[in-house]
C-alpha cells in the first residue's frame, strides 16, 4: 500500500517543519523529490540525509520569474513531475484595521499565486499522461477564519476553491488535486508557546495532543498515492478533531 | 491535399475518437466533433508535439476548426 517507488515529487517549503516531513515521507516510500526553498544550505543539508533521489531547487516564491521556473527545473531534474505539494506558506498576522497592503499582497503572493502558477505549470503534462498528484497544504483557518489572520486565512480558503476548481477539470485525465489542512502542529513555532498559551490550545483539541509533521506528512502520502485515485477536490483535515467539517 | 493537413486529421480523429469522414475543414472541435474545452487545450498539446513547434495561448485560442490547425501548422510548422 500507498507505494511511491519511481514516482516523482516536487515539494516546495521542504526547509520548513511539515514540508521537510512532507518530503522524507514521500522518499521513504520510494519516491525521487525535488526540494524547494530559498534557503540553499537547508534544502542541501535534506538533501544529504535523504541520499539518492533527493534534488536541491532553490526559489523564492514571490517572484514570479522564478515560480514559473520551478516546475520546468524540476523536469529537467527529475524527468517529469508526478506529484506537486504546495506547501510552502509565510503568514504576516495583524488585526484587520492594521492589516498593510503589503502583508496582503505578500502573503497572497506566496501562498496563493506561487500555488497557482505551480498548478499550473504541472498540471500540463500530468494531463498528457494521464496520471497526476497535485496536493495543497492550506489551514483549518481557512475554514473557520482566525481573528489577526485575514491575510492568510483569505489565501488559505483561496486554495481549497482553487483545488475544487481544478479538480473538476482535469479529473477525467487521472489527476487528482486536493488540500490537506493541518490543526496545531508542533513546530520551532509552537515550541515558542508559554504553557499556559499551549494548555489553552490543547482545551480545544479533543486529541489533547498538538499534531506532528509526520501526521500531516502522513496524509499528504496517501493522497499521492495510487489508492487515493479516486478522491479528488477534497480537503483533508488533520487537526486532532478540533474542527470537525 | 497537404500532408500537414493529413496528419493534423489524423490526429483529431485519433484523439476525440470520431471517424476521419466528419473530421474536414470546416469542422469545429467543439461544435461537431464533440470536444470539450480540456479536449481543445490537448490538441493543440497533440499538435505541438507531432510538428515540433510551440503554440502559444493567444494562437491557440483562434485555433477553433480542423482548418484553423491545418492553416496555423502550414504557415508556423517547420
Ligand atoms: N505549523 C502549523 O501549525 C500549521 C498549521 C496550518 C497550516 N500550516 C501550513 O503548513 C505549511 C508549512 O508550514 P510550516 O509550519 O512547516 O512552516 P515553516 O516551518 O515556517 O516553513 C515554511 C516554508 O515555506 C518556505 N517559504 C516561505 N517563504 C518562501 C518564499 N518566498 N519562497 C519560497 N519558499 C518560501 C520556507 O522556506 P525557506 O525558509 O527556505 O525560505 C519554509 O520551507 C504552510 O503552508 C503553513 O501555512 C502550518
Amino acid at each position: 500500500m500507498f507505494d511511491l517507488s519511481g514516482k516523482t515529487a516536487l515539494v516546495t517549503g521542504a526547509t520548513g517543519g511539515i514540508g521537510g516531513a512532507i518530503a522524507k515521507a514521500l522518499h521513504a516510500q520510494g519516491a525521487t523529490v525535488s526540494l524547494s526553498g530559498t534557503r540553499k544550505e537547508a534544502l542541501e543539508a535534506l538533501a544529504a540525509e535523504l541520499g539518492e533521489r533527493a534534488h536541491v531547487l532553490p526559489c523564492n516564491l514571490g517572484v514570479a520569474e522564478e515560480v514559473e521556473k520551478l516546475v520546468p527545473d524540476a523536469e529537467a531534474a527529475m524527468g517529469q513531475v508526478d506529484i506537486l505539494v504546495n506547501n510552502a506558506g509565510i503568514t504576516r498576522d495583524n488585526i484587520f484595521m492594521r492589516l498593510t497592503d503589503e502583508a496582503w499582497d505578500q502573503v497572497i503572493a506566496v501562498n496563493l499565486t506561487s500555488a497557482f502558477r505551480l498548478s499550473r505549470a504541472a498540471v500540463r503534462s500530468m494531463m498528457r499522461r494521464r496520471a497526476g498528484r497535485i496536493i495543497s497544504i492550506t489551514s483549518i483557518v481557512g475554514v473557520t477564519g482566525n481573528a489577526g489572520q485575514g491575510n492568510y486565512a483569505a489565501a488559505k480558503a483561496a486554495m481549497i476553491g482553487m483545488s475544487k476548481s481544478l479538480a473538476q477539470e482535469v479529473a477525467s485525465r487521472g489527476v487528482t488535486v486536493n488540500c490537506v489542512a493541518p490543526g496545531f502542529i508542533a513546530t520551532p513555532m509552537t515550541d515558542a508557546l508559554n504553557e499556559k498559551q499551549r494548555e489553552s490550545i490543547l482545551k480545544a483539541v479533543p486529541a489533547a495532543r498538538l499534531g506532528s509533521p509526520a501526521d500531516i506528512a502522513n496524509a499528504c502520502v496517501y493522497l499521492a498515492s495510487d489508492e487515493a485515485g479516486y478522491v479528488t477536490g477534497q480537503t483533508l483535515h488533520v487537526n486532532g478533531g478540533m474542527a470537525m467539517i | 491535399m497537404s500532408e500537414i493537413a493529413d496528419q493534423v486529421k489524423k490526429i483529431v480523429a485519433e484523439h476525440l475518437g470520431v471517424e476521419p469522414a466528419k473530421v474536414t475543414e470546416n469542422a469545429s472541435f467543439i461544435d461537431d466533433l464533440g470536444a470539450d474545452s480540456l479536449d481543445t487545450v490537448e490538441l493543440v498539446m497533440a499538435f505541438e508535439e507531432a510538428f515540433n513547434t510551440e503554440i502559444p495561448d493567444d494562437a491557440a485560442e483562434t485555433i477553433l476548426t480542423v482548418g484553423d490547425a491545418i492553416k496555423f501548422l502550414e504557415k508556423n510548422a517547420a
